[in-house]
């Protein structure tokens, strides 16, 4: 028998809170929940590859081909089940990521970066040139049930929160698991040093092969889940800057805690539809120098704000 | 063979535009190992400054056609310069130290400001400075006609890659910068002031970049968004030729020019993904480049 760690029952049970708490909040505070948990669950993947020293500029890539495959999948091949059109997506992407991943793990630092930014800009490209699919307009997702289960009318979102929480648990409690486990100490092993990491018998390319397919995989679902609930995907999902955006939150939560990008992806999400609606032309602007600060005085994310705390007590 | 020709020409009008804009992006990177993601906001920052000091120029009246051009290239390398300037001054000076691909997010927080400074300075309507292009004419070569414009941005693309290899390669200045590039700390431990030849490293590339766009803003129209859609290319030329080398940009600008063009006029719909498959594929042979060298690894 497994025992559960101190962190697994706290995310279980914030996971609970958020669940229950959407029959009281009101619908705008559940979509953006939603939202924030989509772009989260993609955040993790980026904080996977940060671990390991690599940043990647091109998380939009995945992202774009989850929302996609929701949207493909109902336009043309008559899936309505929203876990079999995420599945589809996921399928899809670890097909490529596991491609990708051949030439990738050959790069490091800007080039890894650039690289990643550079195919998911080829995505871009070609969903521009896709006139059937909407060009630069996209198009709508089908209404869309989930285990024979039709959401009625003004439910929609209650349920797509449900489906977002029940998978990013999911995937935080393997993640929490996966750092721990040598595979995963392997990865920061490799950002200090991947020569030594050589002579000990690990292979870097492996463990970082095995890192980039499941970060993909889980930028899938995030994006699977944003087309999900925003009912419609457009080519901006591989916009190098969204991808950039994902850098960004993880980056404000640090990679210290399998939590942290979820944090940060609400105060992001949240920040983010006040400041469009107040001050639409100099958002960027503050989502710049709120970058430069925390480079400069967060270099660990905000989760190193609790950490210190609780070791001040100690 | 007519479709060859405008390859050819075509080719070569693109190459040497992406040779202006990568330019100053290879000559910051080789200097100070900092990829500017905001160099296509610096390049927007010039085409906004010259489009905006032709337009005035011509609605109070000129009519010069070397004033228009004096007015285009000094503002563009001005505002540039004094961008670049608070940049490295403000920014980027304390961030030295840190990681390469950090400073890759450092450049990137600076893009997105300067984005919206821009929106918040010049709105949001597009600005047009057509006149210098329209003033310039058309040739004929045959059935095919070229501006005489984008003839000029050849040449013009030509003399400030001679000026930069003469800079780096026959004057004083230029062996300080090689010497850094060579070994960063033998030449501190040499006597030479590294951090002002970074400020002056930075300076020169963000003006390269701005004059880039002063040149390219009578061709377009100038909205925001153009220096953003600028840097994954710029970057694909500097990569495809070797990240920090200028024969690289121009090598690497002159494939991906050909490239494009070959694909425009035989399969446009691969347009913009022949930019990158170039690249990758020179990639997955040279990991540095066509010009790049390999750095040692650490153990």
């Amino acid at each position: 028998m497994m025992h559960l760690q101190k962190s697994e029952v706290l995310l279980i049970v914030a996971a609970l809170v958020l669940g229950l708490s959407s029959f009281i909040s009101p619908d705008w505070l559940v979509f953006t929940s939603t939202l924030a948990i989509a772009a989260a669950l993609v955040v993790m993947g980026v904080v996977m590859l940060m671990r390991a020293g690599l940043i990647s500029f091109g998380q939009g890539l995945f992202y774009c081909m989850g929302g996609y495959a929701v949207g493909l999948g109902g336009r043309f091949l008559d899936v309505t089940d929203a876990l079999a059109l995420i599945g589809l997506g996921v399928l899809a992407t670890v097909a490529l990521a596991m491609v990708l991943g051949l030439l990738l793990t050959r790069y490091r630092e800007i080039f890894f970066a650039m690289l990643t930014l550079a195919f998911s800009m080829i995505l871009y490209g070609i969903l521009v040139k896709s006139h059937g699919l909407g060009s630069t307009d996209g198009f709508g997702v089908v209404d869309w049930s989930i285990l024979g289960y039709q959401p009625a009318q003004g439910h929609e979102s209650s349920t797509a929160l449900w489906l977002a929480i029940v998978l990013a648990l999911a995937a935080a409690l393997f993640l929490n698991r996966y750092f721990q486990s040598s595979l995963g100490l392997a990865c920061e092993a490799i950002r200090e040093n991947e020569v030594r990491v050589e002579y000990m018998g690990i292979s870097r390319r492996q463990v970082l092969y095995i890192n980039y397919v499941i970060a993909a995989a889980l930028g899938s679902i995030g994006g699977s889940l944003t087309a999900l609930t925003a009912g419609h995907v457009d080519p901006t999902m591989a916009y190098w800057t969204i991808s950039g955006e994902f850098v960004f939150i993880a980056l404000l939560g640090g990679t210290g805690h399998v939590a942290a990008p979820f944090i940060a992806a609400f105060i992001f999400i949240l920040v983010r539809t006040y400041a469009v609606e107040l001050f639409p032309n100099s958002w960027q602007l503050i989502l710049g120098v709120v970058l430069l600060l925390i480079i400069l005085f967060l270099p660990k994310g905000i989760w190193s704000l609790f950490t210190r705390k609780r070791r001040a007590e100690a | 063979m007519l479709t060859i020709w405008a390859i050819l020409i075509d080719g070569l009008i693109y190459a040497s535009w992406l040779f202006l804009v990568a330019a100053g992006l290879t000559v910051i990177y080789g200097v100070m190992r900092i990829l500017n993601m905001a160099h296509g906001s610096l390049y927007a920052l010039g085409a906004y400054a010259s489009a905006s000091s032709i337009g005035w120029y011509y609605a109070n009246g000129g009519d010069q056609l070397w004033i228009a051009f004096a007015l285009l290239a000094g503002c563009a390398i001005v505002i540039g310069a004094i961008a670049g300037l608070i940049m490295e001054r403000g920014v980027l000076r304390l961030m030295y130290g840190r990681d390469e691909v950090l400073m890759l997010i450092v450049t990137f927080a600076l893009l997105l400001i300067l984005e919206d400074l821009m929106k918040l300075a010049w709105g949001t309507t597009p600005y047009f400075a057509y006149q210098p292009y329209a003033a310039l004419g058309r040739f004929n070569f045959g059935v095919l006609s070229v501006s005489g414009y984008q003839i000029m941005v050849i040449g013009v693309s030509v003399v400030v890659g001679a000026i930069l290899w003469f800079w780096l390669e026959r004057t004083r200045t230029g062996k300080i910068l090689r010497s850094i590039i060579h070994d960063r700390e033998v030449s501190e431990a040499m006597g030479v002031n590294v951090r002002r030849m970074f400020t002056m490293t930075f300076v020169i590339g963000a003006g390269l970049g701005a004059i880039a766009g002063g040149f390219t803003a009578p061709i377009i129209s100038v909205v925001p968004g153009i220096g953003v859609e600028v840097i994954v290319v710029a970057f694909a030329v500097v990569v495809t030729g070797g990240l920090g080398s200028i024969t690289g940009a121009a090598i690497g600008a002159l494939i991906v020019g050909l490239a494009r063009a070959a694909s425009i006029h035989t399969m446009p719909q691969l347009e913009l993904f022949i930019i990158y498959a170039v690249m990758a594929s020179v990639l997955i042979f040279r990991p540095n480049g066509l010009f790049g060298q390999a750095t040692a690894r650490k153990i």
